[in-house]
């Protein structure tokens, strides 16, 4: 029988899906809180033959991700995926590197800088994010250069050193939609229209989910994203644009709980189907 | 089932069975974010659910 341990902090309802996806496919789970463990490789026991991760949290996670993968223990997603898709600025480098389509980016450290990077993008409006961040928290999309500094400097007084490195992106209008696609492996399962009359799509700050038919133009761009991370169980932040999609950001830890009806799609199942065939080739 | 009391409002609630550990809730009542802290056999620990913090996410 196939064991995975859940590395995880709060559960949620993605969780909770996952847990009776498992018990379906009479997978058993073994729930391991990482707030809760002792990470010493000398005295740890090992008693399932994959691991995977769904930490809230993103440090937690990728620390409980390195600590097993020390150990030999196989992690979905890797700590090099993580490691990717976690920073914003590194997920766009590895994108243009890849030659997949994204929005033209920038990072710099001081307001100098990030006025001659907003010129260099053609102007205002430009969004700002931290680099590290989810949920849509703390984004601004800046219409001008008196929005530009002030904005900079409360990053500089209250913020914390990751909110001092400044991740600039070329504002990209919207028909008040995304998409967001569920790629396991490369390959697209689903995907889902994020509706908001707001330029903030996110689903955890109000956008409403709908079902997107996957085109073939999106496996494709999907398949090359993913390729380019490392692939895994990812979820892509789509835009739609008068020159095709691009890849906005992508996920390591996808919620998807609120995706599964819209689609129809077991995005639970095909997480734990996808576990199941990697320790079949262990 | 097991029961218990949210620590804002006071009022009982009642947890599903399959309800693990760490697992975050809402109170019926109040709708506080609750997280199940502890499961006994008929009965659980609820406490309010952590603030966010900045690392949290996808």
């Amino acid at each position: 029988m196939v064991t995975i341990g859940l590395l995880h902090t709060t559960i949620r309802g993605d969780e909770k899906l996952i847990l009776e996806a498992a018990k379906k496919r009479n997978v058993k789970v073994k729930l391991i809180d990482v707030r809760e463990e002792i990470f010493n490789p000398k005295n740890y026991k090992i008693d399932f033959d994959l691991a995977l991760e769904r930490c809230v949290s993103t440090v937690k996670g990728m620390q409980a991700t390195r600590f097993f993968e020390s150990l030999n223990v196989p992690v979905i997603n890797s700590s090099a995926v993580a490691a990717i898709c976690e920073d914003k600025f590194i997920t766009s480098l590895i994108l243009q590197k890849a030659k997949v389509s994204t929005p033209e980016f920038a990072l710099v450290f001081n307001t100098k800088q990030a006025l001659k990077a907003v010129e260099q993008m053609g102007g205002f409006p430009i969004v700002i994010k931290p680099p590290l961040g989810s949920w849509g928290r703390l984004l601004a999309k800046v219409n001008d250069i008196d929005a530009l500094e002030a904005i900079l400097e409360h990053k500089d007084v209250l913020g914390s050193p990751w909110q001092k490195a400044y991740y600039l992106q070329k504002y990209v209008k919207k028909p008040g939609r995304d998409i967001r696609a569920f790629v396991i492996d490369g390959k697209t399962i689903c995907a889902i229209y994020r509706h908001s009359p707001h330029w903030i799509t996110n689903t955890a700050r109000g956008g409403i989910a709908s079902n997107f038919p996957v085109t073939n133009e999106l496996s494709k761009l999907a398949k090359k994203a993913s390729d380019a991370v490392g692939g895994g169980i990812l979820s892509l932040d789509i835009f739609e644009t008068d020159h095709g999609l691009e890849i906005n950001e992508i996920n390591h830890t996808t919620e998807f709980k609120n995706s599964e009806r819209p689609t129809g799609v077991s995005i639970s199942g095909t997480i734990i189907d996808y576990c199941i065939g990697k320790v079949k080739k262990l | 089932m097991k029961k218990s009391l949210c620590p804002v409002c006071d009022v009982e609630v009642t947890l599903e069975n399959n309800t693990e550990e760490s697992e975050i809730i809402s109170c019926p009542e109040c709708k506080t974010r609750l997280v199940v802290t502890s499961l006994k056999m008929k009965s659980a620990i609820l406490e309010e659910a952590p603030k966010i913090e900045e690392d949290w996410g996808e």
